[in-house]
Parts: structure tokens; C-alpha cells; sequence
């Protein structure tokens, strides 16, 4: 039992070392900042405004000329407002061009108000945003607006939100403006361009500028200019622009045309490029939970011989641990994944050694009744799973630091989840190649696999060696399931859904070989991936299955065969 | 494993165990056909048509387990797809019963099946034609899965992948299978499968009496497939193969090509095995991508191993008794049975290694010789220590 403890504890000791090298907790907040910025332009603010009382007071006067003035005269107030430059323009203007301002009658308050679906009118204060709950129909107004309006508001909100003071409300706002490129919004751009400091944005103002230019103007060295300015771009917009010009026949000048042409084909090339990128990340991310399924078998199977088809119910026990993890502590599921890992190891590692204990320990040496046993336990626990739980699937909550993804450029984005689960892969590989390598236990393994008998004589307790291995491997099973929660349906079918893949990326990467599973599973993953656009999901899967069928003809033995001693 | 055919040899039934069988089957058959079309309905000795066919189906079943035998009991080679080659045999059955359908379907189509109507298809895929024909069908319900077998057993004995490796290969083979199946532009139902047979040979799939002379030709076949497995096992091939089974390289140094045989008897196991699923589809009325499923291969591995393998009637036992008490469980308590045959799995290896056939012999032949017994202990420990040597030296290969 010491032994076990001990390797668990250092297990637990890398996973979260390993954690906090990736812990990502920070990264996100950074990230998810202009989402949230853009959600809250819509929301009202409790922002106080920074400029000083005499402009406070102007601003509010203003405000209550809004309620008073003649629909033709609002926009002389607006653009009032607008020059004010007050932190709460912004979302005063989103709210009026959403149709949702409305004051109270008797004291000429402004509202922001929801309409829920019931007919009930939630109003908020506009400059507090202080929430009045439900307010009567009859005691409020609306402030209307009419075409003329929008127009207005929108060219307000895109001239204001180039000026904001966050930089990724900036780049948002003019990566909006590229798709719609009318005289009014480049007047806009091309004022933000003289005085924006920042570099990125500047190039995406320049970008906009040229494509503008591109478009209107007649002389052929600008357009040049703008299409040298635009290659390399990845925006859709750029590209749709520059294939329309190619596709125009009315189109006279031909060098303009050809320099058109080449920025294309620099920027499908550089698209292309990015595809596969996306395709190699796709395919290290299927391999990563191809390792994972399978590192816990390259153990049982690899290591010790014993043919485990329960191994695909171990991953299930550690996806329901933690469901059952979460379930307990509903407040706090951003770090129930923390608690959720040992005791997902714990769980199937201890379910493990009691199958060892009680069946395949009777078994030894006959590896085909092992695998019969071994699939009759895998129906009690599936059916357990159904019996306790339910047949249904069960929703994981993935945690907040999890979830969105990271976008790289304009055609590449990569998931968060996928990410951490790639690193969680190989942190669990190098522990468990760390304990197999480095502890006693690992030293104990090694000799009972390589010769069970000479091992025995040199006083190594084999069977309590046995029970441990599997322990262990079923337990890595385990903490596979809690990333595979992730990212998969947590139901009583998991497990089945990962046995065979298991067992063909032992068997590929040759048994008994820790690395040989590692690259096993990152080359079937992105071998698999890579086939996918060509021939779709389920064939690109079939075509492995046979490819490795054929391969086991060639070498039996996998990628990496044992060689010396160890393989008589 | 050797203890097995040693027993076998030293308490061989006093009749000769073919003829024995097919007596059996052949009454069991004609007094469940008689019960069923003389009796009264009304009468307490009727056999319900619903059973009729449950009866049929269980011996088209039977007949799988035995495919599954012959390879497994006689020449240790664990099939965990023999599903595939049923399953493909029951695809050839059924295609012909598609075409059979004509213009009856919901599409009224004449040429080609309703799901390939709904998938907008103008005209029959090639592997289609000519599957309107019965003898042709018949033909290719038995020469794809015994292709597939030559195949795949060609490839995998031929550069000696045995014990667990072939194994989980063959369960990759079916598994794979079951993927391409499930998709619609394999043109063979997709999902659904085939279904909705409404004739066979211009016979009414539903009548009575089609129903009992399909049950009686299930009948028929397995008893032409046991004496033919027995035949092949008492023959020189025979001896041969259970040569290679207890002992592998000793038969090879021997000057036997070890994987010749295995090949051969590996693709008669197929087709064996093509027969049931053949026979299986007009009886059940349906055949779909489930039946690769890995887990109805495993199932039919355990059928074997509760019978007795290396016993062919011990396999038709099993089969027949795990597919009663399937029928009986899943209806009274369909949850528990799933535990009850998850249990089984593990009770059947963990103490009776020989089944059912093995366990009765072993108690009969105590009985029955009791001073004989000190001797044959001798042998069985010596042959299990022989047969652990073996298995050590397949794990380390």
C-alpha cells in the first residue's frame, strides 16, 4: 500500500507542478477582456464619467434636452453629446439605437429598459445603473428614433469606439469596418489613423485605408500601393475584394489586375498553410486523447501482458468521478478539476486492483480467458454506471478557464479545452514514464515483466507488485476520463467508444514500449485528421483500422519492438 | 489444452457423437414442425409460430458458435469477428430479399430498394446486380466472407500473428466493418439496415409454413455442418490442426505448414459461419450494421466457452442455452440480465475453464471410473504445466 501511496502522491506532485507551469487562470481574463467590453455596450453603465463637473453638468443637461427635443432635432443633440467625449456616450448611443431608452414622465429620468418575454419592462437607471425591477407601461415614455437616426448612431458608435481608450476595442472596431467601407466611415478612419498610437492598429487602419483606395481610386500607382499593402492579409474581406477584382472583366487595367492576382494567390497560399496548421494542431489534439486513452493500457496490456477490455470502463469510472466531483461541490466548479484528478485516480485505481485481485490474478498466463473475464466485468460496470446513474449522458460543466479558444490569426483559432488537454497528456506520460523509470515500484515492474520467476527469487513480492501495476495503469485510466469529460458525452458508453483505438495504438506502437504509445498515438492522430477532409470522418478511421490490420501483418511487433533480453 | 482432446479421447461416448446429434436435432425439429403445423392451435401441446422461428433462430445461432469453435477449440485461434463473416453472409441474404420486394416497398419502386430512393439514388450500385437472382446471391453471401477470411487469414498467419494480437485484429476487422456499414453511401442501409422482406423464392416470409421449412433447413444445414466439422477434425487435417494448437513450432519443425491449415480451416470457419447469417436474416426479418458490432462477437466467443469448446456439440449446447436464458432474462428483467451475462464472462473462465461438456465429463468419467482417476490427474497436471510453458512463450513473443 506504501507503494501505491507513493506513487500516487508523486503523481499528484507533477500534475500539479504541471498545473501551475499552465495555469492558465490569468491568460483568459486577459483574452476574454473585449468580449466582455463589447457585451457591456449594450449593457448600462456604471462607468463615472472622468471629465470634470462643468462637463458633468453640461452632459446631463444634454441628456434632458434628449427627452424634450422634436425627432428632427435630436441629431443636433446627439452630436453634442458625441462632443463631450463622456465615458457613457458610448453606451447611451447602443441603448438609443437599440430602441431600449425610455424616460419616466414625472422626473425626466432616463432608463435603460429590457423588455422581457412576458411583457414585463425591467428598468435600469442610465447613469447609476441602478436596477428598478419592473416599471408600469403608462409612467415611462420611449425616446423614438427613425432612419435617419440609426445612421447617425452607428457612424457615432464606430467614430467612438475608434477612439476608445482599450486597444481591443479599437482592433474590433476596425476589423467591423472592413466589410463595410462606405465615404463616411473611411472620413472616420482616416482621422483615427492620424492619431492612433497603437501599432497593430494602426496596420489594420492602413489596411482599411487601402482597400479603400484600391476601390475608388483611378491611378493606377495608388492602387498598387494599396494591393502591396493588403498581401499577406488573411481578413476574408481583403480576400473577397481582391477576387472580385479579378473576376471583373470590366476591369482595364491589366497590371493592376496581375498584381491583384499574385496578392491572391499569396494570400490562398498562406490560407493553405494555415489549414494545415490547424490540421497538425487537430491531429496532435486527437492524438493527445488517443495517448491518454491509451497510456493507462500501454501499462496493464504493454507492460504487464494482461488483456484489460475493462481498460475503456476505467476511463468511464474516472469520467463519472468527476461528474459525482462535481456534483458535490456545485460552488466551486472552477477548481473541482483539481479535486476531481486524484480522486478519479483513486476511484479506478482502486477498482482496478480489486479486478486484479479477485479475477485476473486467477488467470495468469491463460491471456485468452483474461480478456473473456475481463469483457464480463466491463458489461457489470457499464451496466452499473446505467443502473446507478442513469443510460443518459451527464453534463460536465467545463470550467471557465477552459473554454473559448484562442484565435491566432483571421483563419486560425485553436480551442482552450483542446490545448490544456495536450499538455495534460504528455504531463501525464512523463509522470508515468518517471515512476516507471525512477521509483522502486517502477524498478519492481520492470523486473517482474521482464522475468516473473528470477524476480520472485530475488524477493520481490510479485503478486502485490501485480495488483500495483494494475492499480496503477487503471488509475491513469481514471484521470484520462476527467480530461476526456471535457471534451466528450460522460455516459455509460464512454469507455467503449475508446477500447479498440486503445488496444491499436499499444499494439501500433509496440508492447511494453512507453514511447512507442506516445508517438503511436500522435501519428495515427494526425494521420487521421490529415485523411479527414479528403474522405470524412468515419472513412478517414476505417482507412487507419486497416492500414494498422495490414502494418501488424509487416511487424507484428509494432513500431518499437522490445529488443534484447526483455523480449524472450 | 491438450487435456481437453486427451479426455475426449478416453471417455468418447459409446455412440458415434455425429450421429448422435443429428438424431437429436432432427426429432427436437420434427416434433417442434409437427407441434406446430398439426396441433391445434388451441391445444396445449401447439408450438407457436413466434417460437417456431425463435427456434430457428437460436440454431442459426448454434451454428455460429460451432464456426467459432472450430477455430477456437480446435486450433487456438481466439476469433473476436467471426460477427463480420455472419454478418456478411446475412447482408448477401438480404440483399436478395430486397430485390425480392419489387414495387411493394413504400416508394413502389421496381428496381431499387426505398432507401435508396430516399437517398435520391438514379440507379442500382453495381455490387447490386444480379443480387435478384438466388443462386447467385446464395454464391456471393458465401464467397465474400470467405474472401475476406482468405484474406485477412493469409495475411495474419502467413507473418505468424497469433494469440492476442490476432485477436484484437480480428475485432478491428469487424469493428472497422461496422463503421462502413453504418454509412449511407456504402448503399447498404445505412443505419437501418435491410428490412421489411416480404418473400423468399415466391413464399410468403410470413406464412406458417415457410417459417417451419426454414426452421427445418436451419435444421438441416447445422446438422450438414456438424458432420462435416467432425469429418474435418477426424481426418488428417484434423489431426494436424490440433497438432498446431497444442503446440505450434513442434508441428512446424514437424515439416507441417502450419499456417496452410490455419488458413483453410480459418476460411471454413467463415463459411460456416456465412451459412448461419444467411439463414439467420428471412428468420429475424432484419439485418443491420449491429451485427459487427465487437460485443455480439465476444458473446458468441462466451456461448462457446460455457458449452465447452474444443467440443462441437459443446458449442451448439452453449449457444442454445445462453441464447434461452438471454430470451427469458431480458424479457423478465432486461437490466439484470446484462449483469447476469457480464457474470457469466467471468464465472464461466474462473471455474469451469472446459464448460459445461467439460464439467459433466469430468464428473461422469469420476463416477463412472473412479481408479482410473489418480492416473488421468497425472496427465491433466502434466499437461497443464505443458500448456502454461506454451502460453509464456506466446505472451513473449
Amino acid at each position: 500500500m506504501k507503494q501505491i501511496m507513493a506513487a500516487s502522491c508523486l503523481l499528484l506532485l507533477l500534475l500539479s507542478s504541471g498545473g501551475v507551469i499552465a495555469n492558465p487562470a490569468s491568460v483568459p481574463s486577459q483574452l476574454t477582456q473585449p468580449s466582455q467590453t463589447i457585451l457591456a455596450q449594450s449593457e448600462p453603465q456604471t462607468v463615472q464619467s472622468s471629465t470634470g463637473n462643468s462637463e458633468k453638468g453640461r452632459f446631463a443637461e444634454l441628456l434632458q434636452q434628449l427627452t424634450k427635443a422634436k425627432l428632427s432635432k435630436v441629431v443636433k443633440v446627439l452630436e453634442q453629446l458625441e462632443a463631450t467625449g463622456d465615458t457613457l456616450v458610448r453606451p447611451l448611443f447602443q441603448i438609443l439605437l437599440d430602441g431600449a431608452l425610455y424616460y419616466q414622465r414625472d422626473n425626466l429620468r432616463l432608463l435603460a429598459v429590457d423588455k422581457q418575454g412576458d411583457g414585463r419592462l425591467l428598468a435600469s437607471d442610465l447613469l447609476s445603473g441602478a436596477a428598478l425591477g419592473s416599471v408600469p407601461k403608462k409612467t415611462i415614455k420611449k425616446i423614438r428614433v427613425n432612419n435617419r437616426l440609426r445612421v447617425y448612431l452607428r457612424g457615432a458608435l464606430s467614430r467612438l469606439a475608434l477612439t476608445d481608450a482599450d486597444v481591443a476595442v479599437r482592433e474590433a472596431a476596425v476589423l467591423s469596418m472592413l466589410n463595410k467601407l462606405s465615404p463616411a466611415n473611411v472620413e472616420t478612419l482616416e482621422t483615427a489613423a492620424t492619431t492612433e498610437a497603437d501599432e497593430g492598429v494602426q496596420v489594420l487602419l492602413k489596411l482599411a485605408l487601402a482597400m479603400n483606395t484600391l476601390s475608388e481610386s483611378s491611378l493606377r500607382n495608388e492602387r498598387l500601393a494599396a494591393i502591396a499593402v493588403m498581401q499577406g492579409r488573411l481578413e476574408s474581406s481583403v480576400r473577397n475584394q481582391l477576387q472580385a477584382l479579378v473576376d471583373n472583366t470590366g476591369e482595364g487595367d491589366l497590371v493592376v489586375k496581375t498584381a491583384a492576382e499574385k496578392a491572391l494567390k499569396t494570400i490562398d497560399g498562406k490560407v493553405t498553410a494555415f489549414g494545415y496548421l490547424e490540421q497538425l494542431f487537430f491531429g496532435l489534439s486527437l492524438g493527445s486523447v488517443l495517448l491518454l486513452a491509451a497510456i493507462g493500457l500501454a501499462i496493464t496490456f504493454g507492460v504487464m501482458g494482461v488483456i484489460n477490455m475493462a481498460h475503456g470502463e476505467m476511463i468511464m469510472i474516472g469520467a463519472y468521478a468527476t461528474f459525482v466531483v462535481q456534483q458535490l461541490m456545485p460552488n466551486f466548479l472552477e477548481y473541482s478539476i483539481w479535486v476531481a484528478i486524484p480522486a478519479a485516480f483513486l476511484t479506478a485505481g482502486l477498482v482496478g486492483v480489486l479486478i486484479e485481485r479477485c479475477v485476473i490474478r486467477h488467470l495468469h498466463g491463460r491471456p485468452l480467458e483474461t480478456l473473456l473475464a475481463t469483457f464480463g466485468i466491463s458489461l457489470i460496470l457499464q451496466q452499473a454506471v446505467r443502473t446507478i446513474f442513469s443510460p443518459l449522458n451527464q453534463t460536465v460543466v467545463t470550467p471557465e478557464w477552459m473554454s473559448g479558444s484562442m484565435e491566432i490569426n483571421a483563419v486560425l483559432s485553436v480551442t482552450y479545452s483542446r490545448i490544456y488537454i495536450f499538455i495534460f497528456a504528455l504531463i501525464v506520460f512523463a509522470a508515468l514514464q518517471l515512476i516507471i523509470k525512477k521509483t522502486s515500484l517502477g524498478l519492481n515492474v520492470r523486473a517482474v515483466s521482464q522475468n516473473r520467476n528470477m524476480a520472485k527469487s530475488m524477493g520481490i513480492r510479485t503478486d502485490r507488485v501485480d495488483a500495483l501495476t494494475f492499480g496503477l495503469g487503471s488509475g491513469i485510466a481514471g484521470i484520462a476520463g476527467v480530461a476526456l469529460s471535457q471534451i466528450t458525452n460522460v455516459g455509460p458508453n464512454l469507455g467503449q467508444a475508446y477500447i479498440i483505438d486503445s488496444f491499436m495504438v499499444v499494439v501500433f506502437g509496440g508492447v511494453g514500449n512507453l514511447l512507442g504509445t506516445l508517438f503511436a498515438g500522435f501519428s495515427l492522430g494526425i494521420a487521421n485528421k490529415f485523411l479527414e477532409p479528403a474522405t470524412g470522418a468515419v472513412l478517414a478511421n476505417i482507412i487507419v483500422l486497416v492500414f494498422i490490420i495490414l502494418f501488424m501483418q509487416k511487424k507484428p511487433k509494432g513500431l518499437f519492438p522490445q529488443k534484447g533480453r526483455a523480449a524472450e | 489444452m491438450s487435456n481437453l482432446s486427451n479426455t475426449i479421447q478416453k471417455y468418447r461416448l459409446p455412440v458415434n457423437t455425429t450421429s448422435m446429434f443429428v438424431i437429436v436435432l432432427f426429432a427436437a425439429t420434427l416434433l417442434a414442425s409437427m407441434a406446430n403445423l398439426l396441433v391445434p392451435v388451441d391445444s396445449a401441446l401447439h408450438v407457436s409460430t413466434y417460437t417456431i422461428t425463435l427456434l430457428g433462430k437460436y440454431l442459426c445461432l448454434a451454428m455460429l458458435a460451432m464456426a467459432v469453435d472450430v477455430v477456437w477449440g480446435y486450433c487456438g485461434i481466439l476469433s473476436l469477428g467471426h460477427g463480420a463473416f455472419f454478418a456478411l453472409g446475412g447482408y448477401g441474404m438480404g440483399m436478395y430479399l430486397m430485390r425480392q420486394i419489387g414495387d411493394r416497398g413504400v416508394y413502389a419502386n421496381p428496381e431499387l430498394p426505398d432507401f435508396m430512393v430516399f437517398l435520391d439514388w438514379g440507379e442500382l450500385p453495381w455490387y447490386w446486380l444480379g443480387m435478384d437472382n438466388f443462386g447467385f446471391a446464395m454464391l456471393m453471401a458465401l464467397a465474400v466472407p470467405g474472401l475476406l477470411a482468405f484474406v485477412f487469414g493469409w495475411l495474419a498467419f502467413r507473418s505468424k500473428v497469433t494469440g492476442v494480437y490476432l485477436s484484437i485484429m480480428t475485432q478491428a476487422l469487424t469493428y472497422a466493418l461496422m463503421l462502413a456499414f453504418f454509412r449511407n453511401e456504402m448503399g447498404f442501409g445505412g443505419n437501418n439496415g435491410l428490412t421489411d422482406f416480404k418473400e423468399i423464392l415466391g413464399f410468403d416470409l410470413q406464412a406458417d409454413s415457410t417459417r417451419v421449412s426454414l426452421f427445418m433447413i436451419t435444421a438441416v444445414m447445422l446438422a450438414i455442418g456438424f458432420a462435416l466439422s467432425q469429418y474435418i477434425m477426424n481426418s488428417r487435417m484434423g489431426r494436424v490442426v490440433l497438432a498446431i494448437r497444442d503446440g505450434e513450432p513442434r508441428s512446424r519443425f514437424l515439416g507441417y505448414r502450419s499456417e496452410r491449415y490455419k488458413v483453410w480451416l480459418f476460411v471454413y470457419s467463415a463459411l460456416l459461419a456465412a451459412v448461419a447469417g444467411a439463414l439467420y436474416v428471412p428468420q429475424v426479418g432484419i439485418i443491420n450494421p449491429g451485427e459487427f458490432s465487437p460485443i455480439n462477437s465476444i458473446e458468441v466467443v462466451v456461448w462457446v466457452a460455457v458449452g465447452g469448446r474444443g467440443t462441437l456439440y459443446g458449442a451448439v449446447i452453449g449457444a442454445l442455452l445462453v441464447n434461452y436464458a438471454k430470451s427469458r432474462f431480458s424479457v423478465v428483467m432486461p437490466e439484470g440480465w446484462i449483469f447476469a451475462l457480464g457474470a457469466l464472462f467471468v464465472w464461466v473462465t474462473l471455474f469451469l475453464p472446459k464448460g459445461i461438456v467439460g464439467w459433466v465429463q469430468d464428473r461422469f468419467s469420476s463416477l463412472a471410473q473412479a481408479p482410473a482417476q489418480s492416473q488421468a490427474d497425472d496427465d491433466l497436471e502434466e499437461a497443464r504445466h505443458d500448456e502454461s510453458i506454451m502460453i509464456n512463450k506466446e505472451l513473449a513473443q
